[in-house]
Order: structure tokens, then C-alpha cells, then sequence
């Protein structure tokens, strides 16, 4: 259709004659065009037929999005290509008109806002100022019941869990764990205080990891007597950003948080060797009772899962 | 009086009465009467719209909303937003008699035994990837061509707004499953609400209704997600359009095109018969995504527990940038004076996002400023001919991207089968060297675009003949029709010459490439 450099003049629309080259159409053989758009909308056609079909009928759902889809994309072509292909050209010219007003306009609008409106509230300064303090007072109580209803005060509720002094170690089903029962090299690896496993809560803030990863007490000092038997229970919640520290890396006897990758090392307090997490997994000190059950000597030394300003250190 | 009462007796006359557009006329008319339409709806008809494919990227973003809304309201009609817990009864076999909440037994059960509804779950979710997406690339089109310059500045900073409403909306969505992996990013947002400095655990408090998980933040997110932020993304869609059809296109050069008009094809009906096919198109191939490609399937990831965790934990692809950024930062928490400040979270999570749309809101600005350039301008640019614009957007980009790959270090090493920590180490140097390579390597590369007298341009053929002589002669073939297309861009000038004094002051303006005589130029600096 292209004749070279005229047709691509751009004209107006409103001048354009009946016989100017950008009314013909750009499809060089139109009724072929139209054709191929006919089949275009016929295919559409089929497949809003075939989706109220594979609907009725209850067919599997990937009929129901295939000929959905398969429908609405015929058409769109089909529609796209009759405005592209078969109708005028173009292309055509619009003329652009300045956005910005003459500045006797924008003055005369700078003196209504300024002397008309402004001038009331400077002939009357207290009314202005009691409005102004009163609609001030406004947004700031109106923000009360939005914001500080919305929860309680946090409390000490990020200090503290469930586990007490001789709390005992339970699995998700409540069963108590036996310091008799598992083998070196073995993980629970979701263990709560005793009566709080179905706790929401607490299987945040409480659940502990506890490793069996040597056969008798290690650790340094005085850590060296919460690990009997070679059982260690550290805090699962990472203290990066509280996800659960849910793999052991038994060959270097680390914990990985899958969430972003920070490392802990097992044998040495759980201090954090890689990643992003700040401190070491809060430990919980263990021991063993006279009839072979886990259990806490003491809650944690401080608070489990991540930083928060109120932490003292 | 007489004529009045007389009734037309034929259909001819009565036609003759409706006037030549008949009935859709006479509707017109009356509604004119009443609204006065008809000059406005004329100008809207005889709207511009500029050719170019990329002003097709906003509407990718517009139309996949559309979607969005469409198969939301579906949704609403089944979801449950309750974290109260149900035994789940339904036919996926491996979770029967399992304890799961109301939010993920109404998502499974609006999958699998609500007819349609798979296909609307995985539509909407496609949906959001692909409106998300159109929106930074829409939004990078705007940047490197300057079309957000004045006048257009306040519609960039509604563009900003809308895409930060749509990740938050996006990453809240995502969440009202209640599945493994979108609860454990909630985990991660209140990790972060928790680090900001002074207040975060009483923000942190307010938001979720208590600790952490608590029954209060699913219904909360579940009434942002579907009142709130669309309320507030329609808004400010229709701003857009409205800053849109108020200051009209920008256009790119080309033949007959000023700063002073537009080109292009009309509203009606050319313009609207090609975008409404082409809604129909986004529509059609969402669907089609959403069939054949599964997406978020809840189901096999379970319900949300708080003390378990799955391997290989991504969010989808807008939060990619932030998760990466989580984990290559190093483990700098401030502890003493009886506080502690998570700066290794506060900085990544809070401050860092901040500050890039904070420069994103803040660019025309300091484009301003530092060109010092107050004109209103409505012809695009070609980003080689704003070097340092192109290049300061592609160190954007290459940043942003390479947080996005080190989100997923874990999948990298995994795959690669090297350590985890050489990966996370490489993408910490990676990520500080991006964007200055990626800025030296645009500006540069951009340099080099512009001394190409032809770049850009399409080669024109060589015409090879047999001279008498029998020697081969090689002469350009003339362009043939149609080869100078409408799109093509005129040359930026790049070099005036100054007449000498005394004769009359007129500058002229010469094409690029071409050379000027010597002696009476100066080079315009860029």
C-alpha cells in the first residue's frame, strides 16, 4: 500500500478526503485479510462454545481454561488485526494545545486563593488558630482506635516462653522424649515445653531443636552440664528473622535456615558461622531425670527469634 | 401548533424526523442536552494514540488488572479468611482428616471442587506476576526515553505509588492461603516489623493482633487485599488515565512529529479496536498460562505450622530483590546500651527499599535540577543521546537484578554443585560492582550509538552491475517504498554553526553525521 514518502504524511483526520492513502486500509489484499480475521472470530467462536460445553458437562479443568483461553486469544487477535489491517492507515496528526494558562489567569487564581481565601483567615487569626488546633487534635485521636486498638501492648511477651524449670521435652504428639531412645547423630526436630505443643504461640517462640550429637556432656564451661548425655536443645526459631532453623547438616554438624542460609554451629554453642543471623541460637539447658526423661533446667537466658529494639544483650 | 399534532404516518417520515443518525442520534442528542457530550466526546474519539509496540507495555499492565479484578471477585465468593481450624474432608486424598485452617480448606476446596475455580486461583496468580512485571517494564520504557519529564512528573510519582501498592498487594495476596511457604513470609514480614528501631514491636503488636501468628492477620490482609489497596490502585489507575488523556502521548521523532502535536492512529475506532483485541489477547494467554503452567500449588505444601519449614523458600519474583538483599547483607546488629537495632534486617528490608523508590520518586527532579532543563517536553528520547540517564538507569536495573539472582543462592549452589558460601560470597561482590560496571558499560556503549552515522538505521542494498569493461560496480539501490518508516527517527542535531558577526544572527542546525565545514562549529555539549 506504502507510496512511498507522501502517504506517510501525517494528516488530520478531520481533513482527510475520501481517496487519500491513509483512509485505504494497510492489508495490500484486504479481502484476504478479512478472511483470515473471519476464521480469527470463528475460531473465538468455537472455543466460548466449547467452554460453556467442557462447563456443563464438567470436564477436566484444563478444558475449561484451554478453551477459555484459546477463545479470548482468537478474538483478541482477530480484533486486533481488523484495527490494524483493514481500517484506515493513518497515520493521523493531532494538534497539541499549551497546558499552561496566560498569567493573568494564573494570577487571578493566585489572588482568589491568597487575598480572597487567605485574606478571611488573616483578618481572623484566633478562629483560624482554634480551627487548626481543634481539626490537629482531630487527626491525632482519630489515629487512637485505628492504630492502638488494633493489638495489645507487646509487654514482655517477646522476653519470655513456656519453659520453666523442669518442664518436660515433648514432641508435636505430646509424647515425652527418653534420654534412652535415640542414637547418636539423631534430631527432633520439633520439640515443645510439656502441655504447649498445641499452643500457636508457643510453636513460635518455644519449639526447640534438640540433637543427640555425642554420646556424653560437651560444651565449654559451664554449658558442658546442659548438655547430658550428649543432648543439645537449642531454640528453632532463626534469630535473623524467626523461620524455623528446620535443616542439620550432620557431616559438619551445622543447622541451616532455609529461609536465607545462615549457618550454626552445633558442636560450639550454635554460633552463627554464615549468613546473616546476628547472635546464636538461644541454648536450653537439659538434664536427665531419675527416670530418663529430658528435661529443662531452666527457661532460656534470653529472648528467642529476632532483634527487636527492646532486647537488652 | 397544527404540525405538531399531526403524527407521522410512515416509517419514512418518521425516520425523516430521527434525523440522519437515527435512533443512536437522537440518543446522543438527548444526552447532550442533558450532559453535553458531545464536543468532549468528539475530542476523545479523535484522540491520538502513537504507534510505537512500546506504549503497549502500560496496557499489558492495565488489561492484566482487569484480569486481576475479574478473577478476584471469584475468588472472594469461595475463600474463607478465618485461621480457624477445620478438618479437611475434600478429594485431595493426601491431606484428608489433616487439621488445617478455614483460609487454606476454602483455597483447596475453591481448587479442586468449585468448577472453574482452579483455573481462576491460577489465573489471578499468573495475572499478578504478569501485572507486576508490565509495570517495571512499562516504567523502565518511561525512564530511559525521558517521558517522565515535565510535564509528566506527577503521573511518574501515581506510576511509583501504583507499583509500590502492587507488590504490597501482591506479597498480601500471596499470603491469604495460609500455606507453608506464603506463611513463612509472613513469619518474615513480622521479623521485619519487629526490627524497626523505637517501635517495631509495638507495630509489630498492633499489626498482627498480638504475637506472632495470632488470628488477627489473616482477616486483616484479607480486607487490604481485597478493599483497601484495590480501592486505592483504581484510584489511582484512573488518574493515570485521566494525567494521560489531559496531557496527551509523548511521541518518539519522526516525520511531521513536533513538540506540538501528536501522530498516530485515532481513539475511534482504530485505536480501540486494536487495544480491545488486545485485551482480549492478555486475557486469552493469562488463561492459557494459568492452564498449562502450575503455579503456587498450596496443596502439595500444606498447611502453615509455625515450626516447619520446606527447602528452597522463594517468594515470587517482585520480592526476589528484597529476599536477596536480606541475604547477602552481613550480620551487622547494633547491641549495647540496653537496646538492640537489627540493622542486618532494618537496612536490607526497610531503609534500602526506601531509598530506591525514594530516588525513583526523587528523579525528575534531580533531572531538573541538574540539567537545569524547566521546558516541557513531549518528544521522546533515544537513550543513547542521555548517556548518563541511560546509564544511571541501567546501574538501577543491574542492581536490582543481581539482588534478584542472590535470592537464590541455596538453588544456585544446589544446582551448580558448589559451596553455598563461595555463592554468597561471589554475589556480595557481584551486587556491589553491578551498578557501576552496568553504568561505565551504558555510557560507553551509548557514546559509541551516537558516532554510528547509521546506527539504527536499516542497510540500504547494494546494486551490482557489469560495466562494458566487464568490471563489477557496486552502487546503492534506491530505498525501496515504504523503507522510511514512520518510526524512524530524525537526527539529533549535534553540531550548530554560528555564523561569524556582522551578518545577519541565524543558527543552523545539521544532521548527525553529517560533517560541517571546519572552522565555524562548535560541538554542542551533551
Amino acid at each position: 500500500m506504502s507510496e512511498g514518502h507522501e502517504s506517510r504524511t501525517p494528516v488530520t483526520l478531520s481533513t482527510a478526503t475520501w481517496d487519500d492513502p491513509h483512509l485505504q486500509p494497510k492489508s495490500q489484499r484486504p479481502e484476504h485479510t478479512e478472511r483470515v480475521i473471519l476464521l480469527l472470530f470463528f475460531l473465538g467462536f468455537v472455543g466460548f462454545v466449547g467452554f460453556g460445553v467442557a462447563y456443563w458437562q464438567n470436564w477436566k479443568p484444563w478444558t475449561l481454561g484451554a478453551t477459555l483461553g484459546f477463545g479470548m486469544f482468537c478474538i483478541g487477535v482477530g480484533l486486533a488485526a481488523w484495527g490494524k489491517y483493514l481500517m484506515p492507515q493513518g497515520p493521523f496528526v493531532e494538534e497539541r494545545h499549551d497546558l499552561a494558562s496566560s498569567p493573568e489567569e494564573v494570577d487571578a487564581f493566585s489572588n482568589a486563593l491568597i487575598e480572597r481565601g487567605g485574606g478571611q483567615v488573616k483578618r481572623r487569626k484566633v478562629l483560624g488558630g482554634m480551627l487548626a488546633a481543634g481539626l490537629g487534635v482531630f487527626g491525632v485521636v482519630a489515629a487512637f482506635p485505628l492504630i492502638r486498638s488494633m493489638g495489645p501492648l507487646p509487654g514482655n511477651s517477646l522476653d519470655v516462653t513456656n519453659w520453666k524449670a523442669g518442664a518436660y521435652l515433648v514432641d508435636r504428639q505430646g509424647r515425652r522424649l527418653r534420654a534412652d531412645e535415640f542414637a547418636v547423630g539423631t534430631v527432633v526436630s520439633s520439640v515443645f515445653p510439656e502441655g504447649f505443643q498445641d499452643n500457636e504461640v508457643a510453636q513460635t517462640s518455644d519449639v526447640v531443636i534438640v540433637i543427640r550429637a555425642a554420646s556424653a556432656p560437651f560444651g565449654t564451661g559451664s554449658r558442658s552440664s546442659w548438655t547430658p548425655q550428649g543432648y543439645v536443645a537449642y531454640s528453632k526459631m532463626c534469630t535473623h528473622l524467626g523461620c524455623p532453623v528446620g535443616l542439620y547438616e550432620r557431616q559438619q554438624n551445622l543447622l541451616v535456615c532455609p529461609c536465607h542460609q545462615s549457618m550454626f554451629d552445633v558442636g560450639d554453642q550454635a554460633t552463627p558461622i554464615f549468613g546473616p543471623a546476628p547472635r546464636p541460637l538461644p541454648q536450653l539447658p537439659l538434664y536427665v531425670d531419675a527416670e530418663g526423661y529430658l528435661r529443662a533446667q531452666s527457661g532460656f537466658d534470653q529472648p528467642t527469634g529476632p532483634g527487636f529494639w527492646e532486647r537488652t544483650t | 401548533m397544527s404540525a405538531a399534532r399531526t403524527k407521522p404516518t410512515t416509517a419514512r417520515q418518521s425516520k425523516a424526523a430521527l434525523g440522519p443518525y437515527g435512533r443512536t442520534g437522537k440518543a446522543i442528542a438527548e444526552l447532550d442536552d442533558r450532559l453535553g457530550i458531545a464536543k468532549g466526546g468528539r475530542t476523545f474519539f479523535d484522540k491520538v494514540f502513537p504507534d510505537h509496540w512500546s506504549f503497549m507495555l502500560g496496557e499489558i499492565a492495565l488489561y492484566s488488572f482487569i484480569v486481576l479484578l475479574a478473577t478476584g471477585v471469584f475468588l472472594t465468593l469461595y475463600y474463607v479468611p478465618s485461621t480457624g481450624i477445620t478438618i479437611y474432608h475434600g478429594g485431595y486424598k493426601p491431606l484428608q482428616g489433616q487439621p488445617v485452617s478455614e483460609a487454606f480448606n476454602s483455597t483447596v476446596n475453591l481448587s479442586f471442587a468449585v468448577r472453574g475455580g482452579l483455573l481462576m486461583r491460577q489465573m489471578h496468580h499468573w495475572a499478578c506476576d504478569i501485572f507486576v512485571g508490565a509495570i517495571v517494564v512499562h516504567m523502565a520504557r518511561v525512564f530511559f526515553t525521558g517521558a517522565f519529564r515535565k510535564p509528566r512528573e506527577l503521573n511518574w510519582t501515581i506510576g511509583i505509588l501504583m507499583l509500590i501498592l502492587a507488590i504490597l498487594e501482591g506479597f498480601i495476596g500471596y499470603s491469604l492461603p495460609d500455606d507453608l511457604i506464603s506463611g513463612t513470609g509472613i513469619r518474615i514480614a513480622y521479623g521485619i516489623t519487629l526490627s524497626v528501631p523505637l517501635v517495631g514491636s509495638y507495630l509489630a503488636s498492633f499489626l498482627f493482633g498480638g504475637p506472632f501468628p495470632g488470628n488477627a492477620v489473616i482477616p486483616r490482609f484479607y480486607t487490604i487485599h481485597v478493599l483497601l489497596v484495590p480501592a486505592i490502585l483504581v484510584a489511582l489507575v484512573t488518574a493515570h488515565m485521566v494525567l494521560l488523556v489531559r496531557q496527551k502521548h509523548t511521541q518518539f521523532r519522526g516525520e511531521g512529529r513536533t513538540e506540538n502535536n501528536v501522530v498516530g492512529t485515532p481513539m475511534f475506532p482504530i485505536f480501540m479496536a486494536k487495544t480491545t483485541g488486545f485485551l482480549f489477547m492478555i486475557a486469552g494467554g493469562i488463561a492459557l498460562l494459568g492452564t498449562f503452567f502450575q503455579i503456587n500449588p498450596v496443596w502439595q505444601f500444606g498447611q502453615y505450622v509455625p515450626y516447619n519449614i520446606s527447602y528452597a523458600v522463594q517468594p515470587d519474583w517482585y520480592m526476589g530483590w528484597l529476599d536477596g538483599a536480606l541475604r547477602i547483607m552481613p550480620s551487622w546488629e547494633f547491641a549495647g546500651a540496653g537496646h538492640t537495632i537489627p540493622f542486618e534486617v532494618f537496612l536490607p528490608a526497610a531503609v534500602f527499599p526506601g531509598l530506591i523508590f525514594g530516588i525513583c520518586l526523587a528523579w525528575p527532579a534531580i533531572e531538573r535540577w541538574y540539567t537545569k532543563d524547566q521546558m516541557p517536553h513531549n518528544l521522546l528520547d533515544r537513550p543513547r543521546d542521555r548517556p548518563k540517564r541511560t546509564a544511571a538507569g541501567a546501574a538501577m536495573l543491574g542492581l536490582l537484578g543481581m539482588l534478584f539472582i542472590a535470592s537464590a543462592t541455596d538453588v544456585l549452589a544446589n544446582f551448580f554443585h558448589v559451596s553455598l558460601n563461595n555463592v554468597l560470597v561471589l554475589m556480595r561482590v557481584l551486587v556491589a560492582v553491578s551498578p557501576f560496571v552496568a553504568y561505565f558499560l551504558t555510557y560507553r556503549i551509548c557514546l559509541e550509538l551516537q558516532h554510528l552515522p547509521q546506527g539504527g538505521k536499516r542497510k540500504v542494498a547494494n546494486i551490482v552491475s557489469l560495466t562494458e569493461d566487464g568490471e563489477y560496480v557496486a552502487s546503492p539501490a534506491p530505498p525501496p517504498p515504504g523503507l522510511h518508516h514512520e518510526l524512524e527517527a530524525e537526527p539529533v542535531p549535534r553540531y550548530i554553526e554560528v555564523e561569524d558577526q556582522g551578518s545577519s544572527s541565524h543558527t543552523s542546525v545539521e544532521g548527525e553525521g553529517e560533517r560541517p565545514p571546519a572552522g565555524s562549529v562548535r560541538t554542542v555539549p551533551r
